[in-house]
């Protein structure tokens, strides 16, 4: 029997970023944090909220959303 | 090691006047700000009301005013006629277009020149506490890891507010509904109106609104603010955006030079902002007016008053819960009420349909008010439509 399971990679396009911070604060996990002008992602500690994404002004992170065997 | 009376986290305009004033106190004081130049990126619309200069005794200065503006004006989703806000009405309400790089820089100076140091391309990388108590930073300094150690820690590090969660406030916004996601473009060669700054209300910018902030001549602050529980997609924000503007002929014609985002927060006063040795103050202290979306004051008076209490605090060796709750019941008796009032107005407002809200902004446009500011426009809305602001009863 397979088992599926779902994971989602969180990718930050430094093109699109402005690096406002705005993603930082809405982190409810304190899983984001901008290390001068580059927006890190803590994997581990993110819950996959989404506040991130909708709430980030220039739409520059997305999630992969991956589904299947791992 | 450094030792210091006050650290200051942070370089806006909630960090320079804790700074300022505490060094007028006499406390050693040092301000450290993580980007290497003060002011940069703006982050903001760049609007201010005239009031809080006089109250920290700011001189208004050229070098930082883009505009001053006559009035402002509320439009409803039809654009036709708008709410007008004249500035002999509004008195303190209307006010200037801010140069923020400047205004940030020009108060930064100011705690400079009262005796604080400040310290550029300085992010604090974690808490120093003792005894349950912050007693300090890490700090990153001209590529070494500095310790700083300070009787009182004020946090003004804006709407990212790292520092406070660190330490074990619970400062995070969790509800959605009390997160704007703003972006704005500086426009130029375009047609507006230099006198007033320009508000749009509706579906356009759903949860928040559109504004248009002249800075003279041909040029503006073009932005949207909008509930992030009213944005489902990546980009949807600037869409809204680009759409108002493709639907202005007059803003359709310009360029846009500069691009400016951030998150606001539009909650009710949050409490606990303190702890021993720590006080959040502004943004970090989800000090924005949740109505209005205008932070820059409310900063400035609660920079204030976390350099009063510190003051106290230091000389009285007290870092005690009850004396931190000094600095609360100060933001408390000042902004609490408002907050809530404007809270449940913007949940409400966000709620209305296209076509109420453009019957709310008729009515009160008819309306000759002697005073005019939130307060008095959901007054005025009452008068006609009391079950719009039935919630409200107790708070206007």
């Amino acid at each position: 029997m397979v088992e599926l399971k779902v994971k989602t990679e969180m990718d930050v396009d430094r093109n699109l970023c402005n690096y406002c911070g705005a993603c930082v604060g809405m982190c409810p996990t304190d899983a984001i944090w901008l290390d001068e002008t580059v927006i890190k992602i803590h994997e581990e500690k993110c819950i996959e909220c989404g506040f991130c994404i909708v709430g980030c002004p220039t739409g520059a992170i997305n999630a992969e959303w991956f589904h299947g065997n791992l | 090691m450094e030792t210091y009376d006050v650290l200051v986290i942070g370089g806006g305009p909630g960090g320079s006047t804790a700074a300022r004033y505490a060094a007028k106190y006499g406390l050693r004081t040092l301000m450290i700000e993580k980007r290497p130049e003060i002011g940069s990126p703006v982050r903001c619309g760049e609007g201010l009301s005239k009031g809080i200069l006089n109250e920290a005794d700011i001189k208004p200065d050229k070098s930082f005013i883009a505009n001053e503006v006559k009035g402002a004006r509320i439009y409803g989703p039809s654009e036709k006629r708008p709410i007008i806000l004249q500035s002999e009405k509004a008195g303190n309400e209307v006010g200037f277009v801010l140069e923020r790089d400047k205004f940030d820089k020009h108060l930064a100076a100011l705690a400079a020149k009262a005796g604080a140091d400040v310290w550029v391309k300085s992010p604090a990388l974690g808490v120093i506490k003792e005894d349950g108590k912050v007693a300090g930073a890490k700090i990153r300094h001209e590529n070494n890891v500095v310790e700083v150690r300070a009787k009182m820690v004020i946090a003004a590090d804006g709407f990212e507010s790292e520092f406070g969660r660190w330490a074990g406030l619970k400062s995070v916004i969790l509800a959605r509904n009390d997160i704007i996601s703003a972006l704005q473009y500086r426009m130029i060669n375009i047609d507006v109106d230099p006198d007033y700054t320009d508000f749009y209300l509706g579906s356009i910018a759903p949860g928040g609104y559109i504004w248009v902030f002249p800075k003279g001549e041909g040029m503006a602050n073009v932005g949207i603010g909008s509930s992030i529980n009213f944005i489902h997609n990546r980009l949807e924000l600037k869409n809204y955006l680009d759409r108002f503007i493709e639907n202005h002929p007059g803003l359709k014609k310009g360029q846009d030079i500069q691009l400016v985002t951030g998150g606001v927060s539009v909650s009710k006063v949050k409490m606990p902002i303190t702890m021993p040795g720590l006080m959040l103050v502004g943004d970090a202290a989800r000090l924005i007016d949740p109505i209005t979306g205008g932070g820059i004051a409310n900063a400035i008076v609660s920079g204030m008053y976390a350099a009063q209490v510190s003051k106290e605090a230091i000389e009285s060796n007290d870092y005690s819960p009850q004396m931190m709750g000094k600095y609360e019941k100060l933001v408390k008796d000042r902004f609490e009420r408002k907050h809530l009032r404007n809270w449940v107005a913007k949940e409400k407002l966000a709620q209305l349909s296209d076509e109420t809200l453009d019957k709310l902004v008729d009515i009160v446009s008819e309306q000759v008010l002697t005073t005019i500011s939130v307060e008095a426009i959901l007054k005025a809305i009452a008068e006609k439509y009391p079950e719009v602001v039935k919630e409200l009863e107790d708070l206007i």
